[in-house]
């Protein structure tokens, strides 16, 4: 990072939402968070996790939200504390707060979810997108181009059909059919401001140390006007190593069979 | 994109008839050639063995297309029929205890070997096993089955008893989710004519009560409460995020709920308390205590367990390592206690002895007479004879070292894992494959808590996806020494380092083949596979 400073320090406390992480943390989401608590660490600042459930209180500050997937019985218990928390939900994104939500929490971000036998399940509207249930799962290694954030290296495994309103921007295109947000028009994931929905999981934060970043960066700058990291060498070295790590695991990664 | 995308599709051209285990029904459906069908199987199996070298499926599927009947018209010989053992975690283990403890105390048995869990498998081990003339001579089957494949063995095989473990998230990628899983093992429990033995600790499992069949019987096996952190639930995974070490962010670290951040570095532990249902829907409200126990596992020692059957509390040195297979030794216990009562009761166990009145059947009656006196001391003295299986425990002396090999599938067999071999003055090694028997998806790591390795650190990582692994370690702060994706490599340097210092190594399924294969070439390996 070009801001190094020289000595080490804290830069401020950026509190980060860690959402539903008992009903919905089905595909090691916890990873995500971790991610981003060690990295935000290594930036100079000081992580400030809030795990949030069910009927718990927003914390005082929200910087970030991080959401993952969950089973069909724990989007059952989280939907109706999701459509109470709606409306700060929708004034956090409007206002720029950044969130990636994984899997199941991508979906109820959507309009709309439509089960298989036709019943219609309200989403939140956050991102405009529907998901359209479907027999059959999407599962596999996937690697997604993004023009922001380069190559997106994760994992996927949904049975929905994800359809982007028109305009809405993909995370990332895919190369094959059959695969991403419904097998057809080659998209994965959505961007709406500074949130991202994928079906990414992995956990995707780790080996997409971009992504992180990003989320850390848009945290920053909304809470402090920029981001500054405080870092001597030694931050900046372990980072460097644990990007390092990232891009090994990376390379394998895009290189194994679906 | 591959072609296993749907859930229990894998088991194909399987017969949809259901034969209940009586020689009667048996002879049903036997196709004109069928007397052949051993002698072609056999001759299949053979040819496949110089071909290749290990039998494996190929000739269960020639006797399958040929003879669909042919596995619950040998299975349906058996006079006390089949003991059928499922769930994520422990089937291997189990089912070797469950099959040794049954010849020791005198039985006959048949069971299918390591690896071939899937009815196919089943197929082939018995063909092995079967004479020319189509019989088996065995007094049960003890057979472990994959989850999707029990329900497609249920389909043509009725069990007489059941023994399902736990639902636990494991290779989401085959099974799509744990409810899912638990709905095919709730086939299986409707299935079950004698006794279905259900884990009283697992809220999926324990709520299959609900689905035995009216005429068959419930028998729990659980763990007393004082053992119940070392067994957090699946739904406790959540919240392994761990973050002491973080220096200035350590000190703001908290926590909107108590688990956030709880970990104290002793991985399951940290977990205490939380593992007890939640009596939420998915339990229907039960709570351990409040059903009872046929075998309670009570404490655990230094090779020692305790179980608590009939209101006493009996000990017993065991060769077994870990909790979590003294926990499936509680489990064995109370379906081979549903097998003792079926003997005792005598309501099976007279058809083919004394309707045939051939030695093998006079012997057979021998034999379940003789087990029927069996007792609580001559279960525990059973018991304390059984050896790990394969890779759960298993031990190979390696040049003057001790080397532990461990198998891990699952975050949940993991974490056991590690909370029961303390890293402490050993060498630790992880191999980490992706291929299909271990799971593509490598987000299950994620869910393993690392931390308790902090202070040993890890001196090898090896396997296909050594370096997500490393990654993962890398975020719990755990030293690595060496990261090496060449596992034969990695593995002869990791086992000749620091002679005499024992090693842990954890392994996913194909690199713990390929380990044992390794260090077979430098010392001795047994065959570990269940069954003889």
């Amino acid at each position: 990072m070009s801001e190094t400073n020289e000595t080490n320090g804290v830069a401020g406390v950026i509190d980060v939402v860690s959402l539903y992480p008992k009903d919905m943390n089905i595909y090691g989401d916890s990873g995500n968070v971790l991610t981003v608590a060690r990295r935000l660490a290594l930036y100079g600042y000081a992580p400030r996790i809030h795990e949030i459930n069910q009927g718990d209180p927003w914390p005082e500050r929200v910087d970030m939200i991080l959401g993952g997937g969950g089973q069909d019985t724990g989007q059952k218990k989280i939907i109706d504390d999701l459509f109470a928390r709606a409306d700060d939900l929708r004034r956090f994104a409007a206002d720029g707060v950044p969130m990636l939500m994984i899997c199941g929490l991508y979906q109820l971000f959507g309009h709309y979810f439509e089960t298989i036998d036709g019943t219609r399940l309200d989403g939140i509207g956050i991102i405009g997108a529907h998901t359209i249930g479907r027999d059959v799962r999407m599962i596999g290694n996937l690697v997604e181009h993004s023009a922001h954030f380069g190559d997106i290296i994760g994992y996927e495994n949904h049975s929905g059909q994800t359809f982007l309103d028109p305009g809405v921007e993909p995370l990332g295109r895919v190369d094959h059919d059959g695969t991403g947000n419904n097998g057809e028009d080659h998209t994965e994931g959505a961007r709406v401001n500074n949130v991202i929905g994928t079906y990414m999981h992995g956990s995707l934060l780790p080996k997409n140390p971009a992504i992180a970043d990003f989320l850390i960066r848009a945290a920053a700058e909304r809470r402090y006007g920029a981001f500054e990291p405080r870092q001597a060498k030694d931050r900046v070295a372990e980072l460097a190593r644990i990007d390092g790590i990232a891009a090994k695991a990376r390379a394998v990664a895009a290189g194994r069979p679906r | 994109m591959a072609s296993r995308n749907t859930t229990v599709q894998q088991p194909v051209a399987e017969n949809q008839t259901t034969v209940t285990p009586s020689p009667v029904d048996a002879k049903t459906r036997r196709p004109w050639h069928a007397f052949a069908t051993p002698l072609i199987g056999k001759a299949v199996r053979k040819a496949a063995r110089l071909a290749h070298s290990g039998g494996s499926a190929f000739p269960g599927k020639i006797a399958e297309t040929i003879d669909p009947g042919f596995l619950a018209r040998t299975l349906g010989q058996l006079p006390l029929g089949v003991v059928l053992v499922s769930g994520t975690n422990g089937k291997t283990t189990t089912t070797r205890m469950v099959a040794s403890v049954l010849e020791n105390l005198g039985l006959k048995v048949f069971t299918n070997p390591t690896g071939s869990n899937f009815t196919r498998g089943v197929v082939s081990a018995l063909l092995d096993r079967v004479t020319l003339g189509g019989r088996l001579d065995a007094d049960i089957a003890v057979l472990e089955l994959d989850e999707a494949y029990a329900v497609h063995f249920v389909r043509q095989v009725k069990p007489r008893h059941c023994l399902l473990l736990n639902v636990m998230r494991d290779q989401l990628d085959r099974f799509g989710e744990i409810d899912n899983t638990a709905r095919l093992l709730s086939s299986v429990a409707e299935a079950t004519t004698g006794t279905v033995v259900l884990n009283r600790e697992d809220p999926r499992i324990a709520a299959l009560a609900d689905v035995a069949p009216a005429t068959a019987s419930v028998r729990y096996f659980g763990l007393d409460a004082s053992l119940r952190s070392f067994f957090p639930s699946d739904d406790d995974m959540a919240t392994t995020v761990s973050l002491p070490g973080l220096g200035a962010a350590a000190e703001h670290m908290e926590s909107g709920q108590a688990s956030a951040a709880a970990s104290d570095g002793s991985g399951v532990a940290g977990k205490a308390g939380q593992s007890c249902p939640d009596g939420d829907s998915d339990t229907g409200g039960r709570t351990p205590e409040a059903l009872p126990a046929d075998v309670a596992l009570m404490a655990v020692g230094d090779h020692q367990a305790t179980f608590r059957i009939d209101g006493a509390d009996l000990t017993t040195p065991v060769r077994l390592e870990g909790v979590y297979n003294l926990y499936n030794a509680a489990a064995a216990l109370a379906v081979v206690r549903a097998v003792l009562a079926d003997i005792r009761r005598g309501t099976i166990g007279t058809t083919r002895a004394e309707s045939t009145g051939s030695p093998d059947s006079d012997a057979s009656a021998a034999r379940m007479t003789l087990v029927a006196q069996s007792d609580t001391d001559a279960l525990m003295a059973a018991l304390s004879t059984v050896t790990p299986a394969f890779g759960r425990g298993e031990s190979i002396d390696v040049n003057g070292s001790t080397v532990e090999l461990l198998l891990v599938k699952n975050p949940m067999g993991f974490r056991l894992s590690l909370a029961s071999f303390p890293p402490e003055e050993h060498d630790t090694m992880i191999c980490i494959n992706d291929e299909y028997a271990d799971g593509r998806d490598m987000s299950w790591l994620w869910d393993v808590d690392f931390t308790s390795l902090r202070g040993t650190g890890v001196a090898m990582v090896s396997g296909v996806r050594a370096w997500d692994m490393a990654l993962r370690l890398e975020y719990d702060q755990v030293p690595v020494a060496e990261v090496d994706t060449e596992l034969d490599k990695a593995v002869e340097r990791f086992v000749t380092a620091n002679p005499g210092t024992p090693k842990h190594i954890y392994c996913t399924y194909t690199a713990m083949l390929a380990v044992r294969a390794r260090l077979g070439r430098m010392t001795e390996v047994a065959d570990a596979g269940v069954g003889r």
